[in-house]
């Protein structure tokens, strides 16, 4: 592979890891949701971010020419190799921690696809165009929740508020960008970080404000999912995810 | 569907119109926009489907679907690919899909504005399919396929699907 298309490869990993171990988390609530409508609205998002995972994962196998498809890549791959945020792998907690989550990653995910939209790499737009639209459907919804339980009892508030402040810590990673990532910038195929983070800070702040919660102000950072560095969650989730492929690979049913 | 068309291409679009959708039995997967492009090159056909959302776990059953339709309507050789571009859009149902949905009890997507003022919150956007009543509310913008959302009628008291925009 030429640098570029190295890069490249590793961001769609980055993408797609993303996609899929926060669609796996949201798939945990399957069943468990505080009412129905919300447990199917996360399994909902949890199948949209597990599609869109395929598509980068696709590519991505598809640019290194190797023969690994997105299954391969999904299910082949261990801890250090996987380059999704440490945000995304935390654990469900209460429903506020796992709306929480999901604000912040969805505030983030929604201005960088609306950027990839625009992207000089046709298939990586492609997949933005395609999945912008149902982005936007998961960020209205956690917009609303943060709104309606920020403004909603004092328990509800609390919690809230306890949640905003405990995710904090993981949002600084959102807006590293590697020497790599800024050769793809430089070429158009990228999104441009300093300015999603600015965007990312004012919509935070905009949705905080009307749920009536303090926007945290810690200053130190969490960082390192997008090269391998991670928390001990994910290993617990790759287990549960890849046993069946691992203990029989290539199995189909 | 527009120009000339082959007779292979003209075939293979009364094939593929009899092919349903595995969710919504009611409407072909033609009237639901999925098929996006029928073309004969030099007696290949090819054909183009596009998925309504990335997630759908209808996809592959589509295309399933889409190869034993030209297969046994003996349309060999002919190839399907699934494309994500351009991004399928609600935009896509044909007029008769509409009418289709709404009669199984599926309300179509609205236009763009009512759309959004619907999932905000806003009542009275979204035609009941059961009464058509517009006296109604949504319960949740996830219903159950991610293509759709989750309303009730307060007239007729009948809980509904709306198909919303994408
Ligand atoms: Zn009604």
């Amino acid at each position: 592979m030429t640098a570029t298309k190295e890069s490249l490869f590793d961001f769609l990993l980055h993408l797609g890891d993303n996609a899929l171990v926060l669609g796996h988390r949201l798939g945990e609530w399957c069943g468990h949701g505080p009412v129905l409508e919300q447990d199917i609205a996360m399994t909902n998002i949890a199948l949209d971010l597990i599609g869109q995972s395929r598509n980068y994962l696709d590519y991505a196998g598809a640019l290194e020419g190797k023969g690994r498809d997105e299954d391969v890549l999904a299910y082949r791959r261990d801890v250090l190799d996987f380059k999704n945020f440490l945000i995304v792998e935390q654990p469900n907690g209460n429903f506020a921690s796992t709306i929480a989550r999901q604000f912040y990653f969805d505030a983030w995910h929604l201005l960088v696809l609306q950027q990839l939209s625009e992207s000089k790499d046709e298939r990586l737009r492609d997949i933005a165009l395609k999945s912008v639209k149902e982005v936007t459907y998961h960020h209205r919804w956690s917009s609303e929740w943060v709104i309606r339980l920020g403004d909603g009892t004092e328990e509800s508030h609390d919690k809230m508020q306890h949640a905003i402040d405990d995710f904090w810590m993981f949002t600084g990673e959102m807006f590293e960008q590697s020497e790599d990532e800024a050769e793809l910038q430089k070429d158009g195929m990228i999104y441009d970080a300093p300015a999603v983070k600015e965007r990312w800070m004012a919509e935070v702040k905009r949705v905080l404000d009307e749920a009536g919660l303090k926007m945290p102000e810690a200053e130190w950072m969490q960082s390192g999912g997008k090269t391998g560095f991670h928390s001990e969650h994910l290993g617990f989730i790759l287990a549960e995810m890849q046993f069946l492929q691992r203990a029989y690979p290539d199995a189909e049913w | 569907m527009v120009g000339e068309q082959t007779s292979l291409e003209t075939k293979a679009w009364d094939v593929l119109d009899k092919v349903e959708d595995p969710e919504i039995p009611v409407i072909s997967i033609v009237d639901l926009g999925i098929v996006r492009s029928v073309k004969d090159i030099e007696g290949h056909l090819h054909v183009d489907i596009t998925p309504t959302y990335s997630g759908c776990p209808a996809t592959q059953v589509i295309e399933d679907s889409v190869n034993d339709a030209l297969h046994h309507a003996k349309m060999e050789p002919f190839t399907v690919k699934t494309v994500l571009s351009p991004a399928w859009s609600t935009a896509m149902i044909s007029d008769s899909g509409r009418s289709k949905l709404e009669a199984y009890g599926i309300a179509p997507p609205a236009d763009e504005s009512s759309d959004k003022l619907a999932l905000m919150g806003e009542e009275r956007q979204i035609k009941c399919p059961n009464c058509g009543s517009h006296d109604t509310k949504m319960v949740s913008q996830f219903g159950s396929t991610p293509c759709k959302a989750h309303f009730k009628c307060n007239d007729c008291l009948e809980p509904f699907d709306y198909f919303k925009c994408l």
